[in-house]
């Protein structure tokens, strides 16, 4: 996924490590071992980074402090499925032998709840406005996956390359380190490579990684996407990377990708839906949909925010910023009443939007595949399921499944 | 090893408001008011009619209200404000001198200076006709030096006649060179006019329609049925203007409320050019 000039070049220069002098920076791919991976970590908290990276939590892989190896989720592995999210310890010690925990990037670019600005209370006369909240430290993700880098992306497109960009949003994007793992584990909810956005990394990141583990022994080959991706590899111990280290890297990819279990179709999908929103497929989902949300607060794209005012005798008046889902029917309220009062609507948005309208107003698609809204859903939606089943209903080309090759 | 994040001088928040005082206000219907504001400080760059502002009643909340003047000629930004909701009906009950926030402008304007020398027929419905009137005001306004003088035809719909917004400035327009044609849903003892949906008016319009160009503002049904019937009557579908309304948060495109089909109207609109596109996201009930 292209990042467009945004971050700014110039922008990224002056929050990158600076090489330690005299130390030479080694030349990528290389590899690293297990206490490689330990100084890489220790690197980035030493250059002043708020580390964070998957953890193991209340039965599920979450963002979490990272302040060495021994924090990662060693042995862990997770069964998902629509409806369904089971973590199990193994001991064959991978650190990264999982597909995606429900928490995105999105959590740290676009805060669950923010002030936007606060104000002294007490009636009538003008009161200082401002901006209420100074820089905070930069955050390095670590471990974080391709199709995490692509909805990164994603919505450096929706908040960062808007007419009126967020500055909250471009200030903790632009000091973002992204250290990537590619997918070895893909879960039975994962169907990034129809999005394009995996398992594989090709762009967008600062580092990435790929774990091996084979006849030859544990090791990471490491790849660097940027400049201050690489300045933080020096002083780090790397070697060179061989072709059986290519080799294993390639088939670490080609295992996940036999491993994807889900596909869509994303043939003029934008075109598919906008002709079908009238398709009995709709009352349908909406039949089973609980409208709960579930799905829009694990997207790692859905950016929708409520913007709500709170006074308070101690503070005055603050500007908050919250989550929002398009599935709250408070959503579309206008004057008197929701646009979108029933669940087939608010759904139909929903997917519409993700994988239609987003094209024409952001220039990318609003998926990236990741399947976090399969398995965090309660009554196990699928996504791809609805999209085949508008394709095998298509109103407005209803040609039969098997002549269109699908 | 240092890491060098610079901390730069942070520009406003686009969230954040700018303090404007109520300079004046006037009623002009049972739940409607017209509020004059004055900047307190910084004012806000010049808006056009057809743009919004989103106003914050401080402590209540925010909420997104169209420019229903022409600030251009030099007056105060004027927003017409039904109460409907806590925030509008706070705004409304904001007294002269007091405070309120202004973010804005935001969105897209009628373009009437792409109108200078053609006919125009404005449509307008209830509350529709508060970001119209600056529109009006501008239209009534171009010079008569261009012979023969564009016309001018203002049609506006009401529920009832107490509900008829600027209904003195409204008649004055047609002192002023304007046809003006009212109608109402619900009569009332000394109504004289037409009772009936403004669509039923088109007919009586004494302008060339196939030559013309419309603007039109209200509610949505109004709009489609309105823009349809302009259609069938010979008028070209790209000379038509519709202003359109979701819920709006922001302003500026980043808190999504008010995605219409591919557009979010804060950022796309809300003044579209009509088209087959338009029509048939219109078509569609609860999009």
């Amino acid at each position: 996924m292209a990042l467009d000039g945004f971050p700014p070049s110039e922008a990224r220069a002056a929050s990158a490590i600076p090489a330690a002098s005299g130390v030479p920076i080694p030349p990528t791919p290389c590899t690293i071992d297990r206490a490689g991976l330990g100084s890489l970590i220790t690197r980035l908290r030493e250059g002043g980074y708020r580390t964070l990276g998957p953890t193991v939590a209340d039965g599920a892989i979450v963002l979490g402090e990272i302040d060495s190896i021994a924090d990662l989720p060693q042995g862990w592995h997770d069964t998902q499925g629509p409806g369904t999210y089971r973590l199990t310890s193994g001991e064959d010690g991978e650190l990264f032998g999982w597909a995606v925990g429900p928490q995105s990037a999105k959590r740290e670019l676009w805060p669950p709840r923010s002030v936007v600005w606060r104000a002294a209370g007490g009636g009538g006369d003008p009161a200082p406005i401002g901006a209420s909240e100074g820089p905070k430290a930069p955050i390095a993700l670590v471990g974080v996956r391709p199709c995490e880098v692509a909805a990164i992306g994603i919505l450096d497109g929706v908040l960062g390359r808007s007419p009126v960009p967020d500055p909250d949003f471009v200030a903790a994007r632009r000091d973002l380190f992204v250290c990537t793992v590619e997918c070895g584990r893909p879960s039975a909810s994962c169907f990034c490579e129809s999005m394009g956005s995996g398992p594989s990394a090709e762009s967008g990141f600062d580092l990435a990684l790929t774990e091996i583990r084979d006849a030859d022994g544990e090791r990471f080959l490491v790849r660097a996407g940027s400049e201050r991706g690489a300045a933080v590899l020096a002083g780090i111990r790397t070697l060179p990377a061989e072709e059986r280290d290519l080799k294993a890297r390639e088939a670490v990819v080609a295992g996940a990708r036999a491993g994807l279990v889900r596909r869509v179709d994303t043939a003029s999908l934008p075109h598919l839906l906008e002709r079908n929103l009238e398709n009995p497929r709709w009352s349908e989902v909406a039949a089973r949909c609980l409208s709960c949300g579930n799905c829009t607060q694990v997207c790692p794209t859905c950016f929708c925010v409520s913007i709500e005012d709170v006074t308070d005798v101690t503070t005055g008046i603050e500007r908050h910023r919250r989550w929002a889902s398009c599935f709250e029917v408070g959503h579309s309220y206008l004057h008197g009443g929701a646009v979108r009062p029933s669940t087939r609507a608010r759904y139909r948005q929903w997917l519409t939007h993700k994988l239609g309208t987003w094209f024409e107003q952001f220039g990318t698609s609003g998926c990236v595949g990741c399947g976090r809204c399969l398995t965090w859903c309660p009554v196990g939606i699928d996504l791809t399921e609805e999209v085949a089943a508008l394709r095998a209903s298509d109103v407005g080309n209803p040609v039969p499944a098997g002549e269109r090759g699908v | 090893m240092v890491l060098a994040v610079e901390a730069g001088p942070r520009t406003r928040h686009p969230l954040t408001p700018l303090l404007y005082r109520l300079a004046g206000k006037r009623r002009e219907t049972e739940d409607t008011v017209t509020l004059t504001l004055e900047p307190a400080g910084e004012p806000i760059p010049l808006a056009r009619p057809g743009q919004f502002n989103m106003l914050t009643a401080l402590g209540v909340g925010e909420v997104a209200i169209s420019i229903s003047n022409d600030p251009a000629v030099g007056e105060p930004l004027e927003h017409t404000v039904r109460a409907v909701g806590a925030v509008s009906r706070a705004l409304c009950q904001t007294a002269p001198g007091q405070v309120v926030g202004v973010r804005g402008p935001f969105g897209t304007a009628w373009g009437v200076r792409e109108l200078l020398h053609s006919d125009v027929l404005v449509v307008a419905g209830g509350i529709g006709l508060a970001p119209l009137r600056g529109a009006v005001r501008a239209l009534l306004e171009r010079s008569p030096a261009h012979r023969p003088r564009p016309q001018l035809a203002v049609v506006v719909g009401a529920r009832t006649p107490e509900q008829l917004l600027f209904e003195e400035e409204v008649l004055n327009w047609q002192h002023s060179g304007a046809h003006v044609l009212l109608t109402v849903d619900t009569a009332r003892p000394g109504w004289a006019g037409p009772v009936g949906v403004v669509t039923d008016l088109l007919g009586q319009v004494p302008l060339d329609l196939t030559r013309s160009s419309a603007l039109v503002c209200g509610p949505e049904i109004m709009i489609r049925f309105t823009a349809r019937a302009l259609v069938r009557q010979g008028m070209r579908p790209e000379a038509i203007r519709i202003s359109l309304e979701r819920n709006m948060q922001c302003g500026v495109g980043l808190c999504g409320h008010c995605q219409l089909g591919p557009w979010l109207i804060c950022r796309d609109g809300p003044v579209f050019t009509y088209g087959e596109r338009v029509e048939s996201i219109l078509g569609v009930r609860e999009r």
